[in-house]
């Protein structure tokens, strides 16, 4: 029976080769282990000796040719033998093998995925310094984990300040903090500052450091916007709803902002920016420090959407549940210490913003009217500003614009 | 016969991927093996090298588990464990091929040692290359099995090349078998392309050891003609040397001292035809088989306790 | 219980399994006429006869590959090398042919073979004689290794490995041969199974693993230790290969530290995988890291004072136990 004999792999690496001589033709008697060709490859020059005994019935492969091993390169069988199947064969296989070879083309180059636009990377809301590693040993991280205890307010005593169990034992056994005066001059409780305590000290000393602050205070007669509050909220109960008097004040501020715009600006070194969209950072007092919600497009908000997104952001923020793009890139911020008592402060600005509006508490005393003195609701507002960005008649321009709009809310309307 | 077509066949399934690692073939060697196979008993012991394929023929194990364990399956003789280099055959006391020149010696010596401590009717038949006869292992082995006088025939198959080093680069004497002299055991030589000149040497040996009179030492010249292994074109012996060897085919002998005997060549043919059939099956056999098992590896490691 | 020194419970060992089961023979240098070079074999020869106590020629690759060609086919050999040291000489014997056998026949032939003899420092006998060799045979699927401590394990392991199916590495010590300690009675029979810890001393405050000569010296250091208050848990494994880590997990879980005192060198072995089981199995529970006391990094020095820096002594295990108690 013929065979169509096909290239070895002469060597356990070898790819492909190229059949450089033909040692037997065509017609040749062949005995196993005779040398048939001699084929380079990528190591050596090798010889392709026969397994098969026979005759040589065809050459199917010219010199010169590479290729890669199983290609058929000859036919051997008996003299004389019909091999029109076996070549049929090869024709076919070489025209399925191109086919196929043809069709694997365009598979093999895949079709370039478009990447998925990533997510921008949101800013790591923990700081992650190495300096700041808590060691403990695994012991350690486990009763803490079981036992609830913060390892930063623990004192380690190991090699390298590696809190031990020890440590622990210590911890669990001191005095409640609380505790009666023992007589004993304790040593101050040590706590590792937390990620946002030390962003804040971060934004808020290089805000002092490189903005010059000057400061502008009105007092203003806050009867009427409260009067406005309090039908607003009469309109609403129907539903349930009611906004606050900081609700009116966001409202009022980014008003005025319309209306001076140069105070809704940033200092970016060379250039200055001029904000097209009204968006206030509302400053919010959480567990651990501070947030600034961003209540975006406040000018543009009814009372009552401004009054929800407050009280929803708000709750997220003490929460710690707010996404980064909500407390970043506001342009000018509000701090209101009314429900403190406080009459009135100084707040810092928030950068790039311009500029920071302090609201005090309603202060109910005499006022002077047209009538003679009357009692009166009245509240103070400063704003510090960005020196660099707000000239005093621009800073004053604004304030005098909102004094305008908080005594006469209508005027918003206009 | 059988057990050329099963090199030739073992060759072209290496080439084609479906063996890997080493394959060391004895085609040119057949007659030491057939011989061998022809004096031993069943209950002897067999150790080889790692061209082991021939004596594990010879002995009877089916071309269908040699073929499939070549191809690493769970139904060749070592279930995929083993390769070329390790057929075990125990049923038939073929214990095994080994890959470390020299290492196998001191086993036969230890298997031979048994069947004189529990007196049997036993005999150890030892092969090895004559690239063994240099290192540490083949000379512990000799020397005891000299001075306590084991009931063993080590048997060299002297095939003129260890890889590509000929004998007289590696040896002072051309003539190893009278190192057995120095071992204080029987020496013997002869040429090994006529399986029975081979089968007169190898009885004489056995029989020997069978007795009680100890180990002997046979040299038998023979010549491979492939190369070491698959990866060695073997360019260290010359095209002519080549093909004066080829003059002396163990295989080539046979079948002209059938036909000088009158057996008729269609005879011969058949036997062709059979063996050829049967090396056919023996690769559908191994193709057909599954692979060697994940869960008898673990297994394997060690060999279960109790029952001691 | 009666008294027993290490090498007279080895020969009780060798001996009861001879006469118990013919297959079991003995074979090395001077094990016979000489009665063993270290004397344990003493008594043997004239018991069993030359057939099953054989002498042999300095040819350790040999009678190695003897054994384990012996043991395929049925015996079960018991090689002794005169000291591990020489068995460097058969390792090839023992990696390429006893461990792997098994497996490379498919589970058809099996090795029931011991190779024992005494293991690392001697007292001065230098660098080519003082090898400590667990590390070399403990990473080798298909052997056994037993390092016993005590006359009574050495006993017990010893009459189990020769029972055993597979081959075994046993490792005794020149040291520990008069080392005097308890032993069943006679015509009691104790087997000590292959693979268990032995718990040797317990403490609620500091776990230490050890065996072979350091056991002593750990035993020694930890009655200083107890004395200032520290109470160490002392945990022998007996066996290196297969290891069972289960009671010195348990005892870490309790004191929360732990120090392994070896002899063999730092780099790997036994001593080092059992630093890794540790810190994997009890990580939870460490207070501070695994440490170990190891011989030292060098070929053993001929000198006195030297050798004794070597190899570890009381002062570094009770400084390595201070260390990992943070003590002040």
């Amino acid at each position: 029976m013929a065979k169509i004999i096909g290239l070895p792999k002469l060597s356990p690496t070898m790819e492909e080769g190229t059949l450089v001589a033909w040692i037997k033709k065509e017609g040749d008697e062949v005995e196993v282990d005779d040398l048939l060709a001699e084929v380079e490859t990528d190591k050596a020059t090798m010889e392709f000796r026969s397994f098969d005994r026979g005759v040589l019935l065809k050459i199917l492969v010219k010199e010169g040719e590479t290729l890669e091993p199983d290609v058929p390169v000859a036919i051997i069988g008996k003299a004389g033998e019909d091999i029109g199947e076996l070549l049929a064969q090869v024709e076919a296989g070489a025209a399925s093998g191109a086919a196929a070879a043809a069709a694997a083309e365009p598979e093999s180059a895949p079709a370039p995925v478009s990447a998925p636009e990533s997510a921008p990377v949101p800013e790591p809301a923990v700081d992650t310094e190495s300096s700041d590693r808590i060691l403990s040993s695994p012991l350690v991280r486990r009763l803490a984990r079981e036992k609830s205890i913060d390892l930063r307010t623990v004192e380690g005593s190991g090699p390298r300040g590696r809190i031990i169990k020890r440590d622990i034992d210590t911890y669990e056994e001191r005095p409640s903090s609380a505790g009666t005066f023992s007589g004993e001059r304790l040593p101050p409780r040590v706590v590792q500052a937390s990620s946002m305590r030390r962003t804040i000290a971060r934004r808020l000393t290089e805000s002092t450091q490189t903005i010059p602050h000057y400061y502008l205070t009105i007092d203003v007669d806050i009867a009427p916007l409260a009067d406005a509050r309090e039908a607003m909220n009469a309109e609403l109960a129907a539903d349930g709803e009611k906004v606050s008097l900081n609700d009116l004040i966001i409202k009022s501020a980014a008003v005025a902002l319309r209306r001076v715009p140069e105070v809704n600006s940033s200092w970016m070194g060379k250039e200055i920016h001029y904000h097209q969209v009204v968006d206030i950072s509302i400053a919010v007092s959480v567990e651990e420090g501070l947030m600034t919600p961003v209540i975006r497009d406040a000018d543009q908000k009814g009372i009552s959407e401004i009054s929800a997104e407050v009280r929803e952001l708000a709750a997220r923020a003490r929460e710690k549940k707010l996404q980064p793009e909500e407390m970043s890139n506001g342009t000018f911020s509000i701090s209101n210490l009314g429900m403190f008592g406080i009459e009135e402060f100084t707040a810092v600005i928030n950068p790039p913003e311009a500029a920071i509006l302090a609201v005090g508490t309603i202060r109910h005393e005499p006022a002077v009217t047209e009538d003679g003195i009357a009692p009166g609701r009245r509240m103070r507002f400063t704003m510090s500003c960005d020196h660099r960005l707000i000239d005093g008649a621009t800073g004053a321009k604004y304030m005098a614009a909102l004094k305008r709009i908080l005594e006469a809310p209508g005027n918003m309307l206009l | 016969m059988l057990i050329r077509r099963f090199e030739e066949e073992a060759a072209r399934h290496y080439a084609k991927g479906n063996i890997g690692g080493f394959l060391h073939l004895y085609i040119g060697q057949e007659a030491i093996a057939v011989a061998a196979a022809d004096v031993l008993q069943p209950q002897d012991y067999i150790f080889q090298t790692y061209r082991d394929h021939g004596i594990a023929l010879a002995r009877g194990m089916s071309p269908n588990a040699a073929m499939a364990e070549l191809f690493g399956k769970d139904t060749g003789c070592s279930r995929g464990f083993g390769g070329s280099m390790h057929f075990f055959d125990v049923e038939r006391g073929f214990l095994g091929g080994w890959a470390i020149v020299g290492g196998h010696l001191a086993l036969a010596a230890g298997t031979a040692f048994k069947s004189k401590y529990n007196e049997e009717d036993r005999v150890t038949i030892c092969f090895f290359g004559e690239g063994s006869t240099n290192i540490g292992g083949f000379h512990e082995a000799m020397s005891l099995a000299g001075l306590w006088k084991l009931p063993i025939v080590f048997v060299c198959e002297n095939n003129q090349y260890a890889m590509g080093t000929p004998l007289e680069r590696t040896s002072p004497l051309t003539d190893l078998s009278i190192k057995a002299e120095g071992y204080g055991m029987m020496g013997d030589h002869l040429e090994g392309h006529d399986v029975d000149v081979v089968q007169a040497h190898l009885a004489k040996a056995v029989d020997r050891a069978r007795n009680g009179g100890g180990p002997t030492f046979v040299e038998i010249k023979t010549y491979r003609f492939r190369g070491h292994s698959m990866s060695d074109p073997a360019k260290y012996r010359s095209r002519t040397e080549l093909e004066q060897r080829k003059q002396q085919d163990p295989v080539t002998v046979v079948r002209e001292r059938l036909l000088g005997m009158g057996v008729d060549e269609s005879t011969i043919d058949d036997i062709d035809l059979e063996v050829d059939e049967a090396l056919d099956e023996a690769v559908r056999f191994a193709e057909e088989s599954e692979p060697a098992r994940e869960e008898l590896m673990m297994s394997t490691v060690l060999a279960p306790e109790g029952d001691s | 219980m009666r008294e027993l020194r290490y090498r007279e419970a080895l020969r009780e060992a060798m001996f009861e399994e001879m006469e118990r089961d013919e297959r079991v023979f003995l074979m090395g240098e001077e094990v016979g006429h000489y009665q063993g070079a270290y004397k344990v074999s003493e008594g043997l020869l004239e018991k069993f006869g030359e057939k099953r106590v054989i002498d042999t020629p300095i040819a350790e690759a040999g009678f190695a590959g003897i054994g384990i060609g012996a043991a395929m086919v049925g015996l079960r050999p018991i090689i002794e090398f005169m000291t591990w040291n020489f068995s460097f000489v058969a390792f090839d014997q023992i990696i390429s042919n006893a461990a792997k056998v098994h497996q490379m026949s498919a589970g058809a032939i099996r090795v029931p073979i011991v190779f024992r003899g005494p293991n690392g420092a001697a007292k001065q006998v230098a660098s080519q004689h003082s090898h400590s060799c667990a590390p070399f045979y403990t990473s080798i699927p298909g052997l056994y290794v037993i390092q016993p401590s005590t006359p009574r394990d050495a006993k017990g392991l010893l009459k189990s490995a020769i029972r055993s199916n597979n081959p075994v590495i046993f490792l005794e010590g020149e040291t520990l041969y008069g080392v005097k300690g308890e032993v069943p009675d006679e015509g009691v029979e104790e087997l000590i199974p292959i693979g268990e810890s032995r718990l040797a001393r317990p403490g609620a405050d500091c776990t230490i693993v050890t065996w072979g000569r350091p056991y002593y010296t750990v035993l020694a250091a930890a009655e200083k230790l107890a004395a200032e208050g520290i109470e160490c848990e002392v945990i022998d494994p007996r066996t290196l290969r297969p290891l069972d880590t289960k009671l010195m997990v348990e005892s870490v879980r309790k004191t929360n530290r732990c120090v392994v005192v070896h002899e063999h060198w730092p780099y790997g072995g036994p001593g080092a995988e059992i630093v890794d089981r540790i810190q994997r199995e009890a990580f939870d529970y460490l207070d501070a890291p695994v440490d170990r006391v190891t011989g030292l990094d060098v070929p053993m020095p001929y000198a006195l004072n030297l050798e004794d820096k070597v190899l570890p002594t009381e002062e570094r295990v009770i400084d390595a136990v201070k260390r990992v108690s943070y003590a002040r």
